[in-house]
């Protein structure tokens, strides 16, 4: 598994996903400039991190999913290469073009940082075969604008398509009511492409992969990715 | 030079968790008469040259490349 973590003015989480990308993989991904025009030749999977990219000014993400390297990241996911955005990078996702629909400002107003259980939707390569679907696990939010919204037909398209991949609950996996943080749409915390190759998500898996700081349910992710790539 | 205002607003039926704050603060406040408020951006732009269609377009292309998200949000373009 090849992985390079694309650096945006305003990321802050590219150190922590490129750990957790070394633990389950053995290699240390690439860093990639947002300015470059092209990944390292060979990359399997581009990896936008978290943070605040351009501040957040105009809309979350919207300058950076505009920034020369979104270029080649979409050429690769058009290859089937595989994308992975998370929280902010799920907003520069949406903000391209290369998912649908948008991440709105929390329906509560509140910027929300602490633990939230996820529901496993899809438990399938190349990103969650680690997993057993319908599995619960615990990772960490820390995100103001999550609000997942998007058109009724999209929304049905998505449903219908099993392309949503992560959705909010409670600790026994209960969906829905106080189990949302953000006011997602049915419970959105994250979604596929249409060929299931690029993933967005809000939460951070990439922040559960040691004991030391409360749990390791993230390292699924990881691992999946880590596997498919042997498997491959 | 020629000066221009973009005006972003929300899709009907989207909903503005900042508008709804905003409208229960003036209500808060004894404001009379607010019904109802939806947040939206201003962008005043300077283009140069003269040419009103060009600078029609451009401003088309610089709402539905980036001062708007189309999935979400309306825009007007008014030129001076």
């Amino acid at each position: 598994m090849r992985a390079a973590v694309v650096l945006f003015p305003g990321s802050n989480r590219e150190g922590d996903v490129a750990r957790a990308l070394e633990q389950a993989t053995g290699h240390k991904p690439a860093i990639v400039w947002h300015g470059d025009h092209d990944l390292p030749a060979g990359v399997d999977l581009a990896v936008l991190p978290g943070g605040f990219s351009y501040g957040d000014y105009l809309r979350c993400g919207a300058i950076a999913g505009r920034s020369p390297i979104m270029d080649a990241v979409r050429k690769h996911a058009e290859r089937g290469g595989l994308v992975l955005g998370i929280c902010n990078g799920f907003q520069i996702l949406c903000e391209s073009g290369l998912l649908p629909g948008v991440l709105m400002r929390n329906a509560n107003l509140h910027f929300v940082c602490k633990m939230q259980h996820l529901k496993v939707e899809r438990a399938a390569a190349p990103f969650t075969g680690a997993y057993k679907a319908g599995q619960v696990i615990k990772v960490c939010i820390a995100h103001g604008e999550g609000n997942y919204e998007a058109d009724d037909a999209t929304i049905e398209t998505i449903e219908k398509d099993g392309r949503v991949a992560f959705r909010y609950c409670d600790e026994q996996g209960r969906v829905g009511g106080s189990a949302n943080p953000n006011g997602s749409r049915n419970d959105i915390a994250g979604i596929y492409s249409e060929k299931f190759n690029v993933l967005g998500m809000m939460p951070h898996p990439e922040n559960l992969i040691d004991p030391l700081v409360g749990g390791v349910d993230g390292r699924g992710l990881f691992n999946s990715l880590a596997a498919f790539r042997q498997a491959a | 030079m020629m000066k221009a205002r973009v005006v972003v607003t929300l899709k009907n039926g989207v909903l503005d968790p900042q508008g709804k704050a905003i409208e229960g603060a003036l209500k808060a406040l004894d404001v009379s008469g607010v019904a109802s408020v939806r947040q939206g951006k201003v962008f005043d732009i300077e283009l140069a040259g003269a040419d009103r269609s060009a600078a029609e377009t451009s401003l088309k292309a610089a709402c539905e490349k980036l001062l708007a998200n189309t999935v979400i949000e309306n825009y007007k373009i008014e030129i001076a």
